[in-house]
């Protein structure tokens, strides 16, 4: 590594050196979209001033830092995996350590009517399924990762529900990190519902150690008619991680999709989300909670489409912000022309437990029809001081008011989770990190 | 039980109570009365300790503990409650919770085993009928979207699980249709005794109708300016606030009750 290598350089440097063994390179269509996208990333780069998607996430200190892709994923024993599992019961899940799959580690006992698997695998054996769906639904012609990550993309999971077949069961994508400092994983997800489909899929990103590993993902998701995905996203990456997660989908008619995404670890973390509404009747649910202490930075930036009338949007933030964290949420959504009656809600509630904390909210409508319904909020607070005294006055101590208070407030996302069996291993693992974040700091 | 000696008090900065005294022994129950802005609800909240009601001069003497060093939590575990005039909606947090958690601190502080589930159940539910309350508001948050009269009927079943030595209402009976005062009343009688003392504060004298205090207190400009019998509360009802003496001249009025 030279002296001036910075994170653009480093990771072209990461293409030319594994551009022959990335996956389905075998494949014309696939050469020429890292190729496109391997351009796009030089031309736009990271976003670093000036761009307003990225107002309030700096990452002029990311871009000095190199890392450097794995070539083979870190031996995992099956107990390390196992721990970190969000689902109790027996399900199908796929394991990547560092981006790469771990067979080893991964159980793929499926229903019937359902394809998951590795996405590299995919592009060896399958390759025909994917044309037409990958690449697709995200844009990459702007700075930021989603070029990155087209161009090097390395694994991550295919999920292809059938027609008509609803599925119960979980499926569990683990993405594990070894915490090896200066270590990048580029995570490409493609999930298709077909007609009348629907899924329940948790994702889940944990670390065994905490160096400051990069990781960045993009997912697309298609959900066609009738179709409907529950999407979890649990992100429990160590304190130095940088993570970045772009989330794409595109639905159908009376396609819903409802999304909750938890975040609880990194360093910087990005969740970008944007949702095309292409089909009558489409819902898309995007719920999120952040809990953030110490120097952690979480930046949620949705947009939501409405392409055509009827459609619904719901979006409900909530964020826990300590120590000297920083919680952000810029919301779009925009109202095409032509898409009458289309109904958009957005909230976006944040909790500062200390001084230093800090919550931005940036609710956006765009709206260019006439007969629509479109409503935002946002609040930053500190604790109920009225609850708190209510709750000292029943004999309830001032530290455990305090965490009853900000448990009540990070509970109401948690409850709305439909797939009940993560509920309560949420709950815990929330509770153990408010618990870590010192609930009876300075204010 | 308490000792109230020239109680001085602000509120964010504000002075309101002006040199109350009021002495109440176990058994009795006192009715604070007097005009809106007298410092009524003053004097609740700082029995209970409530931040930003601070106490500038006097004693608050409770068993032989000085009030004033104690936090709200270590009032309310020594056995002080206060029924809130507005009671806090706290979504999240269930009723049941709120309870069981508030009772348990209290055993604990008296050095007692926490009660085992089915008898805390059996306690509260039993408690529950007296004051004829849904049972499913129990596993309700606190308070969020009950109607007035409810969350007045939770404060009181509160009090009840909690058989505080000194309980005191803020203006429980304001916004309450005649029914839910008779529950009310029910449930502070109830809890009358030789060991357990209330105090009352009160705008109207209709709730006297249903709980017969033993002294009747009258406060304005954060003075208790008139003591007596609740024969005291029946003038004022009929004569209103306007004859009471103001408290420059009124230095006799507080010797009278229970001193």
């Amino acid at each position: 590594m030279s002296a001036t290598e910075d994170f653009k350089s480093s990771s072209c440097r990461d293409y030319g050196q594994h551009e022959a063994t990335l996956p389905g390179q075998q494949l014309a269509w696939i050469r020429s979209l890292r190729g496109d996208a391997l351009e796009q990333f030089k031309t736009h780069g990271l976003p670093l001033g000036g761009d307003e998607a990225w107002k309030y996430t700096d990452l002029k200190a990311l871009n000095r830092r190199t890392f450097e892709v794995a070539s083979q994923a870190p031996a995992i024993e099956p107990q390390q995996a196992r721990t970190q599992s969000l689902i109790e019961a027996p399900c199908a899940r796929l394991v990547f350590v560092d981006g790469l799959f771990a067979r080893a580690l991964s159980s793929a006992s499926l229903p019937v009517g359902v394809s998951v698997a590795s996405l590299a695998e995919t592009l060896q054996t399958d390759a025909a399924a994917l044309e037409g769906r990958l690449g697709q639904q995200v844009e990459i012609a702007q700075p930021g990762f989603s070029a990155l990550n087209t161009a090097l993309m390395a694994d991550g999971a295919y999920i292809c529900v059938h027609r008509d077949t609803p599925v119960s069961e979980p499926i569990e994508l683990l993405f594990l990190s070894s915490g090896s400092p200066d270590r990048a994983a580029h995570v490409r997800n493609l999930f298709v519902l077909e007609s009348g489909a629907s899924a329940v899929v948790v994702e889940n990103h944990a670390a065994l150690g905490d160096g400051a590993y990069f990781t960045d993902i993009v997912s697309e998701i298609f959900i066609d008619e009738h179709a409907s995905l529950q999407h979890y996203k649990v992100q429990r990456d160590g304190v130095q991680a940088f993570h970045f997660a772009g989330t794409h989908i595109r639905q159908h008619r009376n396609g819903h999709y409802v999304a909750h995404t938890v975040d609880l670890g990194g360093r910087l973390v990005r969740n970008t989300v944007s949702a095309s509404l292409a089909g009558e009747g489409a819902e898309c649910t995007l719920n999120g909670l952040y809990v953030a202490s110490g120097r952690q930075h979480v930046d949620h930036h949705t947009r939501i489409d409405h392409l055509v009338p009827h459609a619904i949007s719901r979006e409900q933030y909530k964020g826990v912000l300590d120590g000297r964290a920083r919680g952000i949420f810029s919301g779009r959504v925009v109202v095409h022309p032509h898409a009458q009656q289309s109904d958009a809600q957005q909230a976006h509630d944040s909790l500062l437990l200390s001084d230093d904390a800090e919550a931005d909210s940036r609710p956006q409508l765009e709206i260019y029809a006439d007969d629509v319904k479109c409503s935002h909020g946002s609040t930053v607070g500190q604790l109920d001081d009225d609850a708190l005294f209510y709750l000292r006055a029943r004999g309830i101590g001032l530290e455990h008011g305090r965490e009853l208070l900000v448990r009540a407030f990070a509970a109401g996302v948690v409850a709305q989770m439909q797939f009940e069996p993560l509920r309560a291993r949420l709950d815990q693992l929330v509770g153990e990190k408010l618990a870590a974040a010192n609930l009876s700091g300075t204010r | 039980m308490l000792s109230i000696k020239n109680l001085h008090a602000q509120v964010d900065g504000k002075q309101i109570l002006n040199g109350i005294e009021l002495e109440v022994k176990p058994g009795e129950v006192h009715a604070i009365m007097g005009p809106n802005g007298s410092g009524k609800s003053t004097l609740a909240n700082v029995l209970a300790g409530r931040d930003n009601y601070t106490v500038t001069d006097g004693e608050l003497i409770y068993e032989g503990k000085n009030l004033r060093e104690l936090a709200p939590e270590e009032r309310a575990r020594e056995g002080v409650f206060l029924a809130f005039q507005y009671p806090v909606e706290i979504p999240g947090v269930s009723n049941i919770y709120l309870l069981k958690a508030a009772l348990n601190a209290q055993r604990k502080h008296r050095g007692e085993q926490e009660l085992d589930a089915i008898d805390f159940i059996a306690l509260v539910k039993e408690k529950m009928k007296l004051v004829e309350m849904k049972e499913e508001l129990l596993y309700r948050s606190v308070n969020e979207g009950f109607s007035g009269g409810e969350k007045k009927r939770n404060e009181i079943l509160q009090m009840m699980v909690l058989e505080p030595k000194l309980a005191i209402l803020d203006e429980t009976d304001s916004g309450l249709d005649i029914d839910a005062l008779k529950v009310v009343a029910q449930g502070v009688n109830s809890l009358r005794s030789k060991e357990h003392a209330v105090i009352l504060v009160t705008h109207y004298q209709r709730l006297l109708d249903y709980i017969v205090p033993d002294y009747v207190h009258v406060l304005a400009q954060g003075k208790i300016v008139k003591s007596g019998g609740r024969e005291l509360a029946l003038d004022l009802e009929k004569r209103g606030y306007g004859w009471i003496d103001q408290p420059d001249n009124a230095k006799s009025a507080t010797v009278g009750a229970g001193s």
